[in-house]
């Protein structure tokens, strides 16, 4: 099946505006995706005929959004296939979800215990484990990379020991696209039963993801960044493991019973949900994932591979620029910079021209110090873009090479 | 020339052209100008704090008046702070303090005075107006 570029582009109201007048063209993707109609009007329809408060309520508006809620969670649960429903736990985001189960391992981790990262890793999973490691005594270790932006797998069955007791990594890198080798991660740490999270929030927007196959412990992601709303995301953890882990916040809808004396926690997935939990980003997520569904993912991956190759040829045969992340498997992902040209001038002329990039360190400054440069520029593509877009981009980058020339 | 003075002459400057275009090839053209400052100079101590470009910037005394210099490792912040620095050096503390810096606006670069743009015009101007509280405290 190909893809329907006009008809997709027509569901996202946000493209179709201007910026310094100039058409826009989008490539932040992989900060955060935009939203699909199907997605602005279940929130606004939530709020506009649905809203109650879920769970607890008797009468019929709290019902149906309950329903309505649980209905999204097994929406969920079967676009990752995970084996049951309560191992999806709503959270606020890939971060929180880091959060949460860092937050559970400090019951876990001891003096001289290990907690096995790569250098290909966005802040949100380096800082929750230097927290959780400064807690217990355990020590952060970090798979290294090679120039291409691929781990050095060898370094990290070298670095995978008795000593380690999760390694936390991520699925696709955010800074340079690069989609790492998970299965044998996750095979290579299940010899030694050693658990693995893996952070899915540059991954779930480009492919389909099916926690059963990958036998990880832990997968965590955004839905922002999968065309859904900001603040919501998803934590799938092994029912076991979620069991293990002590909750992460205290509060309402994550309790048995509550006395001064001993309060009984909840049973999964409510014992890690407490307080209101952000009812119209569930069902906003649910439309998102339904929405890719029916585009199909396998679509979605191949298009944007098209026009990660088409990018990546095109910004090859621009003299002085330099793509950093050339790892066989990428998404459609491509930081680059201009030789002597500092990536914010890059990006303050591309936004003057309609242009829309991120440009700076992308919450990986390891990365940037591995490569010894100040940041990058990065297009990320989403499967609204197009070719055209990136002969935009191109014939900006021309620009910017004669402004700074 | 007084601030309100040099503020002004940047303004007219500014007033020739009439697209966004010119006018960045023009502060691209401020910034290559800048004379910076040489490496070994460039300490933490004068880093204007910014998660995109670095800023730096040195203050000196001659008298009563302050002088400021400036280098980042992005040219269009190079022009920009050269600007700041334009308007800024050769000035008490006193006037620097009291200063209303209308330049930016006038010359049409509001959206470097927003908060998100770390590195923008904002924390430049509190950099100086410290070392300027500096001064009348006789910390340099």
């Amino acid at each position: 099946m190909k893809i329907n570029i006009e008809k997709i582009r027509k569901d996202f109201p946000v493209l179709h505006q201007e910026v310094n007048g100039k058409p826009l063209v989008y490539f932040d993707n992989a900060a955060s995706t935009q939203k699909p109609k199907v997605v602005i009007d279940r929130i606004a329809n939530y709020y506009a005929n649905e809203h109650s408060n879920i769970h607890r309520g008797v009468h019929s508006l709290s019902a149906a959004a309950t329903e309505e809620y649980e209905a999204a969670r097994k929406t969920v649960q079967a676009h990752l296939n995970a084996t049951h429903d309560h191992e999806i736990i709503f959270t606020k985001g890939t971060t929180d979800g880091i959060n949460l189960v860092a937050n559970g391992f400090r019951s876990i981790l001891k003096e001289g215990d290990e907690v096995l990262i790569s250098e290909l890793e966005h802040h949100s999973n380096i800082v929750p484990w230097q927290m959780a490691c400064e807690g217990t005594g355990a020590k952060l270790k970090v798979i290294p990379i090679n120039d291409q932006g691929e781990w050095i797998m060898e370094e990290f069955h070298n670095l995978l020991s008795d000593r380690t007791k999760l390694v936390a990594v991520n699925h696709v890198s955010n800074a340079l696209g690069t989609i790492n080798p998970v299965e044998e991660v996750i095979h290579a740490a299940h010899s030694k039963n050693i658990p693995v999270l893996l952070d899915g929030a540059q991954a779930t927007p480009h492919m389909g993801v099916n926690v059963q196959d990958l036998d990880c412990e832990f997968y965590a992601l955004s839905g922002h960044k999968l065309f859904g709303p900001t603040g919501i995301g998803v934590l799938y953890g092994k029912e076991d493991w979620l069991n293990k882990l002590p909750p992460y916040q205290g509060g309402g809808d994550m309790i048995k019973s509550v006395s001064f004396e001993k309060t009984t926690y909840n049973e999964l997935p409510f014992k890690f949900e407490a307080g209101t939990p952000n009812i119209a980003g569930v069902l906003g997520l649910k439309s998102a994932i339904d929405y890719v569904t029916a585009i199909g993912l396998d679509v979605i991956a191949e298009y944007e591979q098209e026009l990660l190759e088409y990018g990546t040829e095109k910004l090859s045969q621009i003299e002085g620029s330099k793509i950093y992340g050339t790892a066989k498997n990428k998404a459609s992902v491509i930081s680059f910079l201009l030789e002597g040209i500092h990536p914010y001038d890059t990006g303050t002329i591309l936004d003057k021209l309609g242009i829309a990039v991120r440009t700076g360190h992308h919450c990986t400054e390891p990365i940037m110090t591995r490569f010894g440069i100040p940041g990058t520029v990065r297009a990320s593509f989403a499967f609204y873009n197009t070719k055209e877009e990136i002969d935009k981009l191109y014939d900006g980058i021309l620009r910017v090479k004669k402004m700074f020339g | 020339m007084t601030i309100k003075e040099r503020q002004d002459e940047l303004i007219e400057e500014f007033s020739m052209f009439d697209d966004w275009m010119e006018k960045y090839e023009y502060i691209i053209d401020l910034g290559k100008d800048v004379e910076g400052i040489s490496d070994d100079l460039k300490s933490d101590d004068y880093i204007v704090q910014g998660c995109q470009s670095r800023v730096w910037l040195i203050p000196s005394k001659e008298g009563e008046q302050l002088h400021f210099q400036a280098d980042s490792d992005a040219i269009i912040t190079k022009g920009i702070v050269g600007m700041v620095v334009r308007v800024l050096s050769n000035a008490t503390a006193d006037e620097i303090l009291k200063a209303d810096l209308y330049f930016v606006e006038k010359i049409g670069l509001k959206e470097h005075l927003s908060p998100t743009r770390s590195n923008g015009l904002v924390s430049m101007i509190k950099k100086i107006k410290t070392y300027a509280l500096a001064y009348l405290a006789k910390a340099i």
